[in-house]
Order: structure tokens, then sequence, then C-alpha cells
């Protein structure tokens, strides 16, 4: 059996007790709800996308260190960055977790991507059932990433 | 205790195991429970021995399974005090009784404008079925509230039930552990002209059940939280509402005859029993019912009711304000299902460390999401005991909370 330590690293417990950039934006940023059906979880991810630039991403809702620390990562990581460094971001994010979606797999320019802190949410892969909890923002943030561009 | 569960303990292969050298807590049962040897061994030697279809061929073998499959349900009867036998319906799990009771009593019975009563503390299967019903046609689902110390507020229950042609509750909730006046419930429902529809999945397992005793109309359970296996349940309904019913899946074995212009219904319970029935698993079923009479429900009962008393006060010691036990206090109105909340700490990660000491619990929002919005919470982690637990398993789950608050610095 993995141990705690894999998964409870200390950046990932800090994230935790001091989530960054908590709270809402107002319309017309982008906003998307995201749903974890096997826990109750719920994460909102709101983002404002400026030309071709994520220039401000706010996180609300509830959820367990490994959802909350990795919404609270990712709002670090997408801020500033252009849609497309986004997309790779999320394809880079989700390859750490073993999944792969068609179509979505990661492409060259990808390499380049750095994960940084997120790479302390690796050892999560070592616990299967919380896979789900560290990508439902990146879920969320997909589709809120939707309708910002849609728009 | 009034069990031995040291001796009940041996005759459970699983709760054997070790995981890294250590023992399984298994406190899961209200998700499902274990199985006893005698359950496992009937299911085995009946597939060795006795195996074969049903209600359909006339050699020896084929009688001897349908007799095999009657007894289990005569068992059954017995087990729950129903009036008849054939008032028995062999479904799937609990879930597929109340969806059957709402799929073919409700389509025969409700029409637009009629109400439907309900209570805050349903789990999902007694309520999403009713909103699938409501979306098809213009019914009102009205809901019982509940009191601060997570009872049903029966305060306005009169008004409530004004007009309604249902009431569905459960006997006991899969969260806070409550066990409801059924049979008060039922008089009400009654009095409003109301049908009494009874989800007695938390319930059967742990008490001594009598639907004639609570003059309910249907009641629902399943195998697998009685220690019985998975994949067969049970919905008991009054003869005169299940002969009135249409049937639910259509198939073999619920006829009388098919035709090119269309089929006659067999009689009960074959009616509500299409397809080859979960003819092994009702086996499993009846020694389970066997297993549990031999210890006596009574007795199960009071030994949960020993344990409740136990966990409340020694988390509660321990504890104090740290520990948020949803629930009534009173063992007299509750089972040995304890949803909680620790420290502030996420239900998933609490679970998870647990887990490092092979305590089996679970966390989340356990079917019952209205419930949880009521609560104001997203998820619980929910510890439930059942015969085979004791102080011990208490005692693990106590300490183990400790470990917790160390890793979140709570």
């Amino acid at each position: 059996m993995p141990g705690l330590e894999d998964l409870y690293r200390e950046i990932i417990l800090d994230h935790y007790r001091t989530p960054r950039n908590r709270g809402e934006l107002p319309p017309p940023a982008a906003h998307a709800v995201g749903h974890n059906p096997l826990c109750g979880d719920e994460i909102d991810v709101y983002l404002q996308v400026d030309g071709d630039t994520v220039t401000d991403v706010k996180v609300g809702g509830q959820g367990c260190s490994i959802s909350q620390s990795s919404a609270s990562m990712m709002s670090q990581a997408v801020k500033g960055h252009s849609v497309d460094e986004v997309r790779a971001l999320v394809r880079k994010f989700k390859g750490m977790m073993s999944i792969e979606e068609d179509g979505d797999g990661e492409v060259a320019s990808d390499a380049e991507i750095k994960l940084g802190d997120l790479e302390a949410l690796q050892g999560v892969v070592k616990f299967p059932v919380r896979i789900k909890c560290a990508t439902l923002a990146w879920n969320t943030l997909t589709e809120a990433l939707a309708e910002a561009t849609s728009a | 205790m009034s069990l031995d569960v040291a001796a009940i303990r041996e005759q459970f292969p699983l709760l054997q195991r070790q995981i890294n050298g250590q023992p399984l807590v298994y406190l899961d049962s209200a998700n499902t429970s274990q199985k006893p040897r005698s359950v496992i061994d009937a299911m085995t030697r009946f597939m060795e021995t006795s195996y074969a279809p049903i209600n359909r061929s006339a050699y020896q073998l084929a009688a001897e399974a349908t007799d095999a499959y009657e007894d289990a349900r005569k068992a059954t009867q017995r087990f729950i005090n129903a009036p008849h036998a054939h008032e028995l319906i062999f479904t799937k799990n609990a879930t597929e009784a109340l969806n059957l009771v709402a799929y073919s009593w409700g389509r025969a019975n409700l029409h637009d404008g009629d109400v439907v009563v309900l209570t805050q503390m349903e789990h999902h299967a007694n309520i999403v079925p009713w909103h699938m019903l409501a979306s098809e046609r213009h019914i009102e689902l009205r809901w019982v509230p509940l009191t601060i110390d997570g009872l049903l507020d029966l305060t306005d229950l009169d008004s409530l039930l004004d007009g309604a042609k249902a009431f569905c509750f459960t006997a006991m909730s899969n969260v806070l552990g409550t066990i409801n006046p059924v049979r008060q419930l039922c008089d009400a429902a009654h009095k409003a002209g109301a049908v009494a529809i009874v989800d007695g999945c938390q319930y059967v397992p742990h008490n001594v059940t009598d639907v004639q005793a609570w003059d309910a109309d249907f009641v629902g359970f399943s195998s697998h939280k009685m220690c019985g296996p998975s994949g067969i349940g049970v919905l008991w309904g009054r003869e005169a509402l299940l002969d009135a019913m249409p049937p639910f899946l259509g198939g073999g074995n619920m006829i009388l005859d098919v035709r090119l212009d269309g089929f006659t219904p067999a009689e009960l319970p074959a009616k509500f029993e299409a397809g080859t029935p979960p003819i092994v698993e009702a086996i499993g079923l009846h020694a389970a019912i066997d297993f549990l009479e031999d210890l006596g429900m009574a007795n199960v009962r009071r030994h949960e009711m020993d344990i409740a008393t136990y966990a409340m006060t020694t988390l509660v010691d321990r504890y104090g304000d740290d520990i948020c036990l949803h629930g009534p206090g009173n063992v007299e109105v509750r089972g040995a299902t304890f949803s909680f909340g620790f420290r502030n700490i996420h239900p998933h990660d609490l679970s998870q460390v647990l887990d490092q000491r092979n305590i089996c619990l679970r966390a989340g929002h356990h079917c019952a999401k209205p419930l949880m919005r009521l609560l104001g919470v997203n998820a619980t982690a929910r510890a439930s005991f059942y015969l085979y637990n004791d102080e011990h398993d208490v005692d693990a789950l106590t300490d183990a909370l400790d470990g917790a608050s160390d890793i979140f610095g709570l």
C-alpha cells in the first residue's frame, strides 16, 4: 500500500490550508460548476479571458484537500497565460493523472509546458479513487474555457 | 454486548482477512454487509448439486430448484411476518423494489394534480423514481421536514398528507441512523387515504420486522445489507394492491398467455418476476435469513443499541465538540449508523487516513443529497456497525481519528 506521504505532500496541504485565488468574478467572466457525483464535492471556476489571455481566475466551492489544492495550484498556473498554453497545461496535467482523452493527447509542443508545483499531485495516481478529486477543477476549467472562448 | 461477537466473526471468512498484517475494521455495513460461511456454502452447494431453471421444466432437478427458490420466498415471508408468500416479489435490490412501486403502482394510480409525500431524509432510491414520475405527469411532491435532532418533524404531517395518494418514507435513515415511527406514519397515511410505502433497506437487517404490525402497504429491502448476497432484493406489497397493478418488466415467466394481439399476465408473484430470477441469490438470502434468525433479530437490535451507546459515549468523551455526530442521541430511536464530521477534515481525507489502519468506512453524500444540503455539508464520514462489530471496532475508529489530526494539523 502506498504511504500517505505520497498523497499528502506538504505543498498540497499548504494550498489546502491557504487556497489561492479564492472568490468569484462577476460577468462577463466565464463561470462553470463541476460536480463529483461520487462524493458531492462542488467546484466553481470563474475565468476572465481578454483577447487570447487568461487575465484572471477565481475558484469557489468545497472539497477535500486533493480537489481544493489542485484547484488552488491550477489557478496559479493558468493566470496570465494564453488560452493555448492553458489547454496544453490541462493536457499535461491529465496526462500526469494517466488520463488521455480521444484526440486530446499530449502534442509535441506540450513538452515545454512545466507543471511546477502541480507535480506534487503526482502521488494521487497511486490512489486511483482520488484521481477524480484531483481532476475536478481541471474538468471545470475546461468547461469555463469553452464558455469564455465561444463568446 | 448481547451477541458473542468473537464467535460470530469466526463465521465470516472475509473478516479473517488481514491487510498489511493488520485485521480489518469493517464499518461500512450500511453500504453493504459481509457474508457468513453458511451463506457462501449454501450458494456453492446449490450450484454444485441442485442448480436448474425454475418454474418451467418437469425433470426432478428443476423441481428441486423450484422448491428451493420458493422456500426462500417462504422464509422471507416469515422473516417480515407477511400474510402471504405470493405477496413477496424478488427484485434486483431495494432500489428496484421502490422503482417497481413508483412505475407500476404510480403510473396506474397517480394522475395530474395528485400528491406524493416524501421525507427529507430519503435515499435517492426513494426520491428519484418519484421525480421521474413527476416529470412525466403533473404530480406534486411534498416533503416532511426534520427536527434539529434528525427526527422527522411530524408537526404538520396531517396537513402535508391532506389529499395525498402516497406517503413514501424510510424506516431507518442511512445517514442519520434515525429509526422512524413506522406504525404511526402508516396510520397517518391511511387516515389521509394514502398508501404507505416503506423503504426498509436499512431497518430490516437490524431489527425485528413485522409488516402487519406496521400496517404498511409496500415494503422494499435488499439482501446484501442483511448478510445475504448482492443481486437480490425484496418487495412486499398487499395482495389487493399488487393484484390491481400492471406488470413492471415484461418477458418470460411473468405471463399466463402471449398472443400476436397481446398478452395476459401471470398471477402473483410471477407477474412481477420477468425472466430468469436471481435463483442462486435467493438460496443465499434464505441462508442469510436462517443465520439472522438463529441469532435472533431482537438480540441483533439490542447488540446494536449497546454499540451505539458505546460509540456515542466514547467518541464524545474523547473529542467533545471536535466531532459532530449527526442524528438522534437517543438509542431508542436510532440504529448504529453514524454520520459525522471531524475537526474540519474533509470526509474523503479522513477515510483515506483511516484506511491506513484498515478502517473501512464510507465518505460522501450517501445517496442522500437533499439531506446533505439540509445538514449544510457536501459530505460526511459514516461509520456503520453490525452484528460482527463490537467495542474494539469503536476503539479502533476512535484511536485512528487522532492520526488524521496529525496529518492535517487541525
